[in-house]
């Protein structure tokens, strides 16, 4: 790399050439089909039937109906994320250099390559009053009467797992597997046994990644929409403020609402994120690989 | 002493890697179970409170096809795919050439720009995309929905594409500049020929994950516009209307449709980049 470094500076320090123009085409595209519809879409949040300013915002925090949604939507992928990134911590972990990895990272990747509707539509059958699950656990009497998973909140949880799980685990192994080895095999000369590795070792150095992964987990989770119309309780229990902002947009034709719940939501992903972000600051920052000294 | 602590540390590990991989196992299980629950019923004449259908028939396949026009909604769905995947290699390979070779003001802004639309979920900035969209009658049609589906692929080509032009020596280019090679024959002769596993890799994610990409799809299609996820999402959410074992038939068509791509693109890339970009 050192060899080709003064060809390429040499040519990164004339600055304007055609080279750079071939950018052009890419950033436009995301800022026409990006960046100005979500600032498009902020500045009609501010007007509309409701009347301008913040009457649709004043509107969605007075009406219960609507105001209800963040806590639903929280109250679901909150725990869901907890749940997927407390999995996929350990798994990764385990199975990190294990020769079943590869085979388990092609399986796992099968239900974020289905997506949300067809995980929606087999849970609709598999958990169902006479799904497989169902017979299982009356067959071998690990519940007597059948166990309602569809429909309802758990349906949704359910499938924030099933989808949420794979992503956290894909994840955090590309993080974990970044992380030096030459680290652990120090530790492990001078008497460290596995946890203490990974309490002493790899968890320090993974806090960023743990942070970034559980940020991305809890976004997607937030933003929940098929399986909460389908497998949830849409009109209750499991209405998220994506289902709020959809009927907005495509049943009532209120624009300016839909955007102004768009912004909402937005708004409370990056509350979110900021509080994880601000809390990993806390942790220890440095280099992931060994540092030969 | 020293030797039964050694022991017992020794099995604590197992108990503890034998947990992890029953959590493993369980969770593939389940997987498997509700995929293999919408193959059979596709294929079930009649099930109902049994482990397995009463009977098995191939009846459901025809008739899925003719009820939800499944010959229209597949032509819709290859031809958004395949544009997406073309427009997607066209302007984000060069856009990741120039992110690898120069440097300039606000490169950093540029490469948030084209990190944010990946972090930020579809459904958060679909629903202002698609007010856009209808305000210029786009949405609804077939080009309105490619030009969604661009928003987050274009951006993970760029990234997906970066660390791969930075593996080429630049003294390739270098020598082709020299005798005299403009850029598109630097792209056509050199470039391109060297990319392309990179290209491969990114084209079939791209192409696997736009299939699979429900939200932007559901929100700027028509009923002509409808692409074969699109299309499930209502079979499903009209349940009741249609057999359920006709849905099942469709889910398994898209079932079929997204994994013989995820096959053949797991040959060429790790299951890790399809939520991750490739290592720098």
């Amino acid at each position: 790399m050192s060899s080709t470094e003064s060809i390429e500076t040499g040519s990164k320090s004339q600055s304007l050439d055609g080279t750079i123009l071939l950018i052009v085409p890419g950033v436009c595209l995301v800022l026409l089909l990006f960046l100005y519809p979500f600032l498009y879409g902020f500045v009609l949040s501010f007007s509309g039937h409701q009347g301008t300013g913040l009457a649709n915002y004043t509107k969605f925090f007075s009406t219960p109906f609507l105001r209800q949604t963040i806590a639903t939507t929280l109250w679901i992928s909150f725990p869901a994320t907890v749940v997927n990134i407390g999995l996929a911590l350990p798994i990764a972990f385990v199975t990190r250099r294990h020769p079943l990895q590869r085979l388990v990272t092609t399986i796992l990747v099968v239900p974020i390559t289905l997506g949300t509707v067809l995980i929606a539509e087999g849970l609709l059958i598999y958990l169902g009053p006479q799904g497989w699950l169902n017979r299982f656990l009356l067959v071998t009497h690990l519940s007597t009467s059948i166990v309602h998973l569809t429909h309802n909140y758990w349906g949704v949880f359910l499938s924030l797992v099933i989808s949420g799980f794979p992503f956290a685990y894909l994840l955090l192994l590309s993080y974990l597997t970044g992380i030096d080895p030459v680290l652990s095999q120090a530790a492990a000369t001078l008497g460290a046994t596995p946890w203490r590795q990974f309490i002493h070792i790899y968890l320090p150095l993974l806090v960023p990644g743990l942070a970034i992964g559980f940020c991305l987990s809890f976004v997607q989770a937030f933003s929940v929409f098929p399986s909460a119309v389908l497998l949830g309780a849409p009109a209750g229990p499991t209405r998220v403020i994506s289902i709020a902002a959809y009927q907005a947009a495509f049943e009532d034709y209120d624009y300016p609402m839909a955007s102004a719940i768009a912004m909402i939501m937005a708004g409370v992903q990056l509350i979110v994120v900021v509080f994880i972000l601000a809390a990993r600051a806390l942790f220890y920052r440095g280099p992931t690989a060994g540092a030969k000294g | 002493m020293r030797a039964g602590a050694s022991t017992i540390q020794q099995l604590v590990t197992n108990l503890w890697n034998g947990i992890i991989w029953l959590v493993i196992g369980v969770f593939i299980v389940n997987v498997l179970g509700l995929i293999a629950a919408v193959v059979v019923n596709s294929f079930a004449t009649r099930w109902l409170g049994t482990w397995l259908p009463s009977g098995f028939t191939l009846q459901w396949y025809s008739s899925a096809w003719t009820e939800f026009q499944l010959d229209s909604v597949l032509v819709v769905t290859v031809e958004v795919v395949l544009a997406v995947v073309a427009i997607s290699l066209l302007v984000g390979v060069p856009a990741a050439y120039a992110l690898a070779r120069r440097n300039f003001r606000h490169k950093r802004a540029i490469v948030l720009l084209f990190v944010l639309p990946l972090l930020v979920p579809p459904m958060t900035y679909g629903i202002p995309l698609a007010t856009v969209l209808y305000r210029l009658h786009l949405a609804g049609t077939i080009a309105g929905v490619i030009l969604a589906n661009l928003v987050p692929t274009v951006p993970f080509v760029v990234l997906v594409m970066t660390p791969f032009v930075e593996q080429i020596d630049p003294r390739l280019e270098a020598a082709a500049r020299v005798f005299g090679a403009g850029t598109l024959r630097l792209f056509v002769y050199v470039l391109v020929p060297l990319l392309s596993p990179g290209i491969l890799a990114a084209g079939l994610l791209v192409l696997v994950r736009t299939i699979a990409m429900f939200e932007l799809t559901f929100l700027t299609a028509g009923p002509d516009s409808q692409t074969l996820v699109v299309a499930l999402y209502y079979s499903v959410f009209a349940a009741g209307i249609r057999a359920g074992q006709s849905v099942d038939a469709m889910a398994v068509i898209y079932m079929a449709s997204t994994l013989v791509w995820l096959l053949i693109a797991l040959r060429f890339v790790n299951p890790t980049q399809l939520v991750t970009r490739v290592k720098e």
